[in-house]
């Protein structure tokens, strides 16, 4: 555990408090607080936190590591401790991109990226333009932010059935309008599967996030001193300028989080898909989450499922890392 | 520098110690016990119109057992969504059910985790030897040659149903008895502005139990005699092609039931959209939609040419539900003795009636109660025309990976793109390279 | 209120882009709200025929039967029940964690931070068979049974919100002046009582919003719920998907539950609104 003794820290603290490592010091000046002595404080606070994430997250995810090395079938999951090791074969089978398997976690793969930049990019851009639209007082401005939080406050299920009935082929709300009432298609569209439910997909999960992001950009919009607005006005800049030059650059650091987190969370989004194509998806929409579901729950292959999994987590580990790297290094100078 | 490094060491090798402990699994409890015989946990699949249905059936006869044994049966009705998941953790962690339903289709590939009781002579004596029940029913509750894996608890056969109003409008005076005659008179009832025949076009386990048939028919089946995969020989192609062709070419099924999975070609078909539907044992569900039984008729599913019969001539797959005991159960006697009151003749009179199923015992099955025109057809089927599932262990990945190919062939279908030989073969290759080696 | 604070009105080229865009957005919104909301009233016939803007007739029977055709007032409770006591923890617990960091040096600090952030990114996939055998062990071991019970999924849900919930208080924390908890310490107040008294009041809106999203990640998930629960702890969740069954697809019952289990959710979530513009303000500023 990281709880050291109350003496070493006792030591450890004090030798903070006198020499900060070069990293602490970036931060805010706090060597002012002298008075907090009490070293064993903080890991304590800390402990209730860390002591969860390692019951169910790290100890699960490094058992989910040790399985990704075994050939865990129907035949040894029963005792799966007993299960042969098969070394690197799980990943070696997922990352052949010559066969199927490997060749169909490549392609969900590419689905996933897509579908989540496009969903993160929209989510963003339609979050900021509603803010940024209703960030001066009009009439009803109140009501629509209420409005607008309704897809983010209904529970996911719900919601994404709700579309699924609006999906359907036959008795479905969207080709009842596009089909029936505005003739612009020949015959009734699937969305639920074949290639349209790619958009199916991105729709809900545009649908559903992006009040998300029209919260985080609302909130951050008030944190833009109000004098930058006079200041640009004065130089004569117009509404569009001023959302150019002060607004968007103001949001940066709101969102560096923003987007990072969306990423994650669409990435990882196991709710939607399942809910809306159900255990086996269309090709078009196969979302990584499911298809590593079908792969271990599905066909009961624990093993390359886990060995998935693994890879999945390095990416968004890669992805992650360099994200931050690469926009706090942009963001510092700004700082000055 | 130095405590961060003892501390992240001390981390690691707690979560090495827990996960060392977390790799017990279900080993710990071998093969059963009697340390509570007073209770029984249950988990019944959702036979009925929906779970409270369930428990409404299955309530009243638990007290009965209750009654005559003193244990406790803490019932669960497990939807069909979660039950494969809910025993595959149980199987892992050796903590589930006493008892438990599985389908037919799934008993090799359970019994291929080595977590469910097998029943061997000595077992089955204790519910009345093998003989009550009908070989055909017990030979799908696991791979050949081996003890069941499960016991027979409701039989069941695909039929064709059909809106006898429909026909008659369309001038159609008995039901196919072909699939040459099916596709003739789906032309007729398309004509009167209907659909002809529904199906499950999303449904990977609908779509596995046609092709398997359609397979049948044509003299191929999907495993080898040693149980390895052959989803690609031409006689299977011929067989998927043929019954996606039933949409693509043919035009019985309407496209859009390719997206169907979730029964909806039954309720069109009891709303009076679509003149005939292939299920198993409908006759409850029709009735629960309102179709009064004398609306629509049944008979035996259409095959290639000639009368039903075995070999090129089955025109169903011989569908089931059984019950077995898991192996880890703390109640073995009791769970024993549960299992011979299900099966017993009052019992499965009961439940059989209530889920219109057909009774695998064959002294239930010779009662009265099961002599209606449809279970007549239901019986001949069982009894002359209906093949068991591939009972092999990788019986689950096959309807998975065959029934998904399915699935996007028929999804190509609706879209109106070609099903040609080649975009069949390779689906199934596709499905073929993702069966386990094994 | 922030505002462009324009000395000019905004030109009309602003005004006509705000009229166009929010009103199509709102329809974007509103449409599925509106298709829940008709479509539980109608009768079953409807729902199953071709869509129709307007009911051919309004029945509340939907709303009758959806009580028996599933548990949903035991699924309804269950979900109540697990959603807020892993809120409840998530947000005490978060406090603490955030409330070390933001206000102390000590080792480890960033490997904290990192680890805890980097937990977001685990597929939950890789973990669920895993969780579900640990669950069972301990409750081998100790006799504390967590797999099948509501507390299991408690543990498994407060964790799952835990890393976004510290992230956001430590931005916030922050953004507490530390000289209002060093008088407080002057005073004579211990670290403890400086949160208490001090930090957690003026981070009042922050905790709300970390409370929302506690509870909407606990309140919606499915793949954990699916495989940890029972027949007697079955969450909402899992529940709704009672309504299609072997046999048909109630959507119009689908939808009336639906639009049940959400009214008191979104009715909080509105209520709690005002805060929660806020609170995500210092969070996500960090």
């Amino acid at each position: 555990m990281t709880t050291p003794t109350p003496t070493t820290t006792a030591t450890a603290s004090a030798e903070t408090l006198r020499e900060p490592p070069p990293g602490a010091a970036a931060r805010e000046p706090r060597r002012g607080t002298g008075r907090i002595r009490r070293a064993a404080l903080p890991y304590l606070l800390l402990l209730p936190a860390l002591v969860l994430e390692l019951l169910v997250h790290l100890v699960p995810m490094a058992v989910g590591i040790v399985m990704s090395f075994r050939e865990l079938t129907q035949f040894s999951i029963r005792d799966w401790g007993t299960a042969p090791w098969s070394g690197l074969g799980n990943y070696k089978v997922s990352v052949n991109f010559d066969a199927p398997v490997g060749k169909a976690l490549l392609h969900s793969f590419l689905v996933t990226v897509g579908f989540t930049l496009l969903s993160v990019a929209l989510c963003w851009l339609i979050g900021t333009a509603a803010a940024v639209f209703m960030q001066d007082a009009f009439r009803g401005r109140g009501l629509l932010r209420t409005l607008f939080l309704v897809p983010y406050a209904l529970p996911v299920y719900a919601a994404v059935i709700t579309w699924v009935f609006m999906f359907q082929h036959d008795n479905g709300l969207v080709n009842h309008v596009l089909h029936d009432q505005l003739h612009l298609t020949d015959q009734r569209s699937f969305w639920l599967i074949g290639d349209n439910s790619f958009y199916a997909l991105l729709t809900v999960s545009v649908w559903k996030g992006w009040p998300f992001a029209f919260l985080i950009v609302t909130a951050g919009l008030q944190n833009i001193p109000r004098e930058l607005y006079e200041a640009a006005a004065l130089d004569g800049a117009g509404v569009w300028q001023q959302v150019r030059r002060i607004t968007l650059p103001s949001l940066r650091p709101v969102n560096q989080v923003l987007v990072l987190v969306l990423f994650l969370w669409t990435f990882n989004d196991f709710n939607t898909p399942y809910v809306l194509f159900g255990k086996s998806a269309p090709a078009a929409a196969d979302l990584i989450s499911v298809h590593i579901y079908q792969a271990s729950f599905v066909t009961w292959n624990f093993g390359t499922g886990s060995a998935m999994s693994v890879l999945l987590l390095l990416f968004l580990l890669v992805v992650t890392g360099g994200y931050l790297l690469i926009t706090s290094r942009g963001r510092r100078p700004a700082r000055g | 520098m130095r405590r961060i490094r003892a501390g992240a060491t001390g981390a690691v090798a707690l979560s090495l110690a827990l996960a060392a402990t977390a790799c017990g699994g279900g080993s710990a409890t071998g093969g059963g016990s009697n340390d509570s015989p007073k209770t029984l946990t249950y988990w019944a699949s959702n036979q009925g119109a929906s779970i409270a249905v369930d428990q409404r059936v299955l309530g009243p006869e638990l007290d009965k057992f209750q009654k005559q044994t003193g244990i406790k049966v803490k019932l669960e009705v497990v939807p069909w969504s979660d039950l494969l998941n809910r025993i595959l953790t149980a199987t892992t962690s050796g903590q589930g059910p006493d008892v438990l339903n599985i389908g037919n289709t799934w008993s090799a590939s359970l019994q291929a985790t080595g977590a469910l009781l097998p029943w061997d002579a000595e077992n089955l004596a204790k519910i009345g030897g093998k003989d009550r029940f009908a070989a055909a029913a017990l030979d799908s509750t696991g791979v050949r040659g081996k003890d069941p894996a499960a016991i027979p608890l409701y039989s069941m056969a695909y039929a064709l149903y059909y809106n006898k109003k429909i026909f008659a409008d369309a001038g159609i005076s008995q039901p196919p008895a072909t699939w040459g005659e099916l596709v003739a008179d789906g032309k007729k009832i398309d004509a009167r502005g209907k659909a002809a025949l529904g199906a499950e076009g999303a449904n990977p386990s609908e779509n596995i139990h046609h092709v398997f048939v359609f397979a049948q028919q044509r003299g191929a089946a999907f495993f080898t005699p040693d149980g390895k995969p052959d989803f690609t020989a031409p006689q299977v192609v011929d067989a998927v092609k043929s019954y996606v062709d039933l949409m693509a070419t043919d035009k019985a099924i309407p496209t859009g039931d390719a997206e169907y999975a979730q029964n909806q070609s039954v309720s069109d078909f009891a709303k009076g959209r679509q003149a005939m539907l292939l299920w198993q044992s409908a006759a409850s569900n029709l009735t629960s939609q309102g179709m009064s039984a004398d609306s629509y008729g049944i008979a035996p599913v259409p095959v290639i040419s000639g009368t039903p019969g075995s070999g090129t001539q089955v025109d169903s797959a011989f569908m089931g539900i059984n019950l077995a005991v898991f192996k880890n159960t703390h109640n073995l006697d009791g769970a024993t003795r549960f299992v011979r009151f299900m099966t017993s003749d009052a019992e499965q009179k009961i439940l059989n009636k209530a889920y219109s199923s057909i009774p695998p015992v064959t002294s239930a099955q010779a009662d009265a109660a099961f002599a209606t025109p449809a279970d007549t057809v239901l019986k001949s089927t069982l009894s002359a025309s209906a093949a068991a599932m591939p009972q092999v262990p990788s019986e689950s990945q096959f309807e998975t990976t065959v029934g998904t190919a399915v699935k996007n062939l028929f999804a190509d279908a609706a879209a109106g793109r070609a099903v040609t030989t080649g975009s069949v073969k390779a689906e199934l290759e596709k499905a073929q390279q993702q069966m386990p080696a094994a | 209120m922030a505002s462009l604070n324009s000395p000019m009105a905004p030109p009309r080229s602003f005004l006509w882009a705000r009229r166009i865009f929010l009103t199509l957005l709102t329809g974007f919104v509103l449409v599925p709200v509106y298709v829940m909301v008709s479509s539980s009233l109608k009768p079953l016939a409807d729902v199953t025929g071709t869509f129709r803007w307007l009911p051919s007739g309004l029945t509340i029977r939907p709303y009758i039967d959806i009580w028996s055709t599933v548990p949903l007032a035991r699924y309804f409770v269950n979900s109540l029940i697990v959603s807020a006591a892993a809120t409840v923890c998530s947000v005490v617990i978060a406090v603490f964690a955030a409330y070390a960091v933001s206000r102390y040096d000590f080792r480890g600090k960033r490997v904290f931070t990192v680890t805890v952030l980097s937990t977001q990114m685990l597929p939950g996939i890789l973990f669920l068979l895993p969780l579900f055998l640990l669950y069972v062990n301990i409750g081998n071991a100790t006799g504390i049974a967590l797999f099948g019970s509501r507390g299991g999924l408690i543990l498994t849900y407060l964790t799952f919100s835990l890393p976004f919930s510290i992230w956001m208080l430590i931005g916030y924390f922050d953004s507490v002046p530390r000289d209002l908890d060093e008088a407080a310490l002057v005073d004579g107040c211990g670290p403890l009582g400086a949160l208490l008294r001090i930090v957690v009041p003026a981070a009042v809106p922050g905790i709300v919003a970390v409370a929302v999203y506690a509870f909407m990640t606990a309140w919606g998930e499915v793949l954990f719920a699916s495989v940890m629960t029972d027949d007697t702890t079955r969450t909402l969740a899992v529940g709704l998907q009672g309504y299609s069954t072997l046999y048909d697809v109630y959507w119009n019952q689908i939808m009336a539950a639906s639009l049940v289990v959400s009214v008191p959710v979104v009715a909080g979530f509105l209520l709690l609104q005002r805060y929660l513009v806020a609170g995500l303000t210092a969070g996500a500023v960090k």
